[in-house]
């Protein structure tokens, strides 16, 4: 029986974050990770980057070609996890083989939704999920036929591939079953200003709403919506999100919610088990409370402190929340926290929008701190203000000043500056004694 | 760790170091060719913030544990093990801005025009860095280790 000292269930971002910082403070122990996809570690956040192009998968990568090597990592890829015995501390692959492990990440990410709608059915010719690096390649495949397409779904992969396909000459309707596109990350203007954009650019964008019915035999002709709209199409993409992948975890009897339940130091219910990313949940510093939150920086320091915690070294995971970073058409922006929260459910709302150069900012505030903020635009040092945030400084002396485009550190009281300036070095220690 | 630290008490808000790094990063190395003909024109990646009279000069702080990595998308980001440096790999960037609601410190520069990000490189190929060789005030320092 093979054995190693770490092994990682699922080759994506979480893992690399595991075993980055594994390997910073370990050169010689045994890694191993296992990637039910046959391909060298990717970043599936691309896709939407690449979805006009037929990319060979160098383009991809996440990592350049010889990172396994580099790093002495073993990779064992196109081979799935099928089974966990936490007390024998062994995985079992599905061509039989038998993996025993020191410690045990599990980094399975999510699984598409499918929404139980009669004749949506992914095995179908030109219906495609929006998630991996063979749906980015079965869509290419399609384009060349296609002229209409539907989106399901107005979240940001759904939006992102919307647009993507847009520029690529195909007439695009999205059909969101909420009454605004991306309702669950942005207020209701920021969606408003979304919406246009892309009605402006010739996007149809159907919200309230949502499939009846995919009409078609092995290939899907068109949709009927809820609200009696008919939709011919040639392609059909769903994109309304993922779930937790928690099989392996519920099967070996761990404790799992939606996600897999962990710990601030990334640990399941059983020793020596950890889990990061997609398919765990996670300690939000905001919400005080555990959820999946399903986002690239999330897997990847949730797999870094994992790392640490394996080591022996310990650390918490504290400063998990919803961020996004977006772009559609003209408009940049930048969300993180609560942004749909307004003042009926007690927080104190500061925005201002600038209709000359379209831009909008919004801070959700309370307790004299900054629980959620939106950038549409002017989103040029956002991470300021994540900052602030996650250090849960007090800004209600300057809150009028966090809606200037201008913001910076010097626009932040001296004391708290000096503070903050003062952690990574910005400013001399002679100057922060002195200024 | 290599970086460079301002000491915002001497900084006289010349944007000399703009300038300078705007040189540095151009194709021509040239000051006149790299603003009168070069474009797209590179974007300086050091921020100059200004409240009048006080200025900061704000750099890559080169982080320990890198927000920007942690939150890139593409990989294009990365912490070399080695030399410490945060480097960025322009040719893999895509312009998801992630790295710029990630950096603490707004020390990553958008390059709208071509649709990725700048930020300091601390002028890997020239020895010192541009800004710091060229601060009339000598408001900026080059400190080969730091410790925090
Ligand atoms: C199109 C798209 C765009 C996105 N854009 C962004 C963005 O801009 N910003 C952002 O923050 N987030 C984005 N996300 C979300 C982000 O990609 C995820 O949060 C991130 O990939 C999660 O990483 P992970 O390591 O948890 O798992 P995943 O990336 O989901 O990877 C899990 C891997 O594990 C494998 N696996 C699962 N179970 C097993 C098993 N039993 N055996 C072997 N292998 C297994 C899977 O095949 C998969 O390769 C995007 C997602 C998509 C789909
Ligand atoms: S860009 Fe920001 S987060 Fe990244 S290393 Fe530099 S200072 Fe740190
Ligand atoms: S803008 Fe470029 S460097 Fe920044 S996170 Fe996106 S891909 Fe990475």
């Amino acid at each position: 029986m093979e054995r190693f000292d770490y092994l990682i269930v699922g080759n994506s971002v979480g893992a690399v974050g595991c075993l980055e910082t594994l390997r910073s403070f370990d050169k010689s122990s045994s890694i191993a990770v296992i990637g039910e996809e046959p391909h060298h570690v990717y970043s599936r956040a691309l896709l939407p980057y690449y979805l006009d192009q037929e990319v060979p998968v160098e383009k991809m990568l996440y990592r350049p070609v010889d990172f396994y090597d580099r790093l002495g990592v073993t990779p064992v890829l196109g081979r799935r996890a099928v089974g966990l015995d936490t007390a024998g501390h062994v995985v079992k692959l599905d061509d039989g083989r038998i993996i025993s492990y020191g410690k045990l990440l599990l980094a399975t990410g999510g699984r598409p939704i499918v929404p139980p709608v009669p004749g949506l059915d992914t095995e179908k010719e030109n219906i495609c999920n929006f998630v991996a690096l063979q749906d980015l390649q079965r869509i290419s495949r399609l384009l060349p036929s296609a002229g209409r397409v539907v989106v399901l779904g107005g979240g940001i992969i759904g939006l992102m591939a919307a647009e993507a396909l847009h520029k690529k000459g195909l007439e695009v309707s999205v059909v969101e079953l909420a009454p605004r596109v991306l309702a669950p990350v942005v207020d209701e203007f920021t969606s408003r200003l979304i919406e246009e954009a892309f009605r402006r650019s010739g996007v149809a964008i159907y919200t309230g709403t949502t499939f009846k019915e995919v009409q078609g035999g092995e290939r899907a002709t068109g949709v009927v919506l809820t609200d009696g709209t008919s939709l011919p199409c040639d392609l059909l993409v769903v994109a309304v999100g993922v779930v937790p992948r928690v099989d392996l975890a519920r099967e070996a009897g761990l404790a799992v919610n939606r996600g897999i339940l962990v710990n601030q130091q990334m640990e399941t219910s059983a020793a020596d088990v950890y889990a990061c990313g997609d398919c765990a949940e996670v300690y939000d510093f905001l919400m005080g409370n555990r959820r999946v939150l399903p986002l690239w920086p999330n897997a990847y320091a949730g797999g870094r402190v994992a790392a640490y915690n394996m080591l022996g070294m310990k650390r918490e995971y504290d400063r998990a929340t919803s961020m996004n970073a977006m772009h559609f058409f003209d408009l940049n922006i930048i969300t993180a926290g609560l942004n749909t929260a307004g003042e009926k459910d007690g927080f104190e709302v500061v925005s201002r929008f600038d209709a000359g150069s379209r831009s909008y900012r919004r801070f959700v505030l309370k307790d004299d701190r900054i629980y959620g903020f939106t950038l549409v635009t002017g989103i040029a040092r956002a991470g300021i203000f994540l900052h602030l945030m996650r250090r849960g400084c007090a800004v209600t002396s300057f809150k009028e000043k966090l809606l200037e485009r201008e913001f910076g550190y010097l626009t932040i009281p001296e004391g708290l500056r000096r503070e903050l300036l003062s952690d990574e070095g910005v400013i001399s220690e002679h100057a922060a004694a002195n200024q | 760790m290599p970086r460079v630290v301002a000491k915002p008490e001497v900084c006289i808000g010349c944007h000399l170091c703009e300038v300078w790094c705007v040189v540095a990063h151009s194709r021509s190395k040239n000051i006149l060719k790299a603003f009168l003909h070069e474009t797209p024109r590179p974007v300086p990646r050091v921020v100059v913030e200004e409240n009048l009279p006080f200025t900061l000069p704000v750099h890559c702080r080169h982080c320990n544990e890198p927000s920007c990595v942690e939150a890139c998308i593409s990989g294009a980001l990365y912490r070399d093990p080695l030399t410490g440096r945060v480097e960025h790999d322009a040719g893999r960037c895509v312009g998801c801005y992630s790295c710029v609601m990630a950096c603490p410190y707004g020390a990553v520069v958008m390059d709208e025009v071509n649709r990725k990000v700048a930020r300091c490189d601390l002028c890997k190929e020239m020895g010192e860095p541009a800004c710091v060789k060229q601060c009339p005030n000598r408001a900026l320092v080059y400190q080969d280790s730091f410790t925090s």
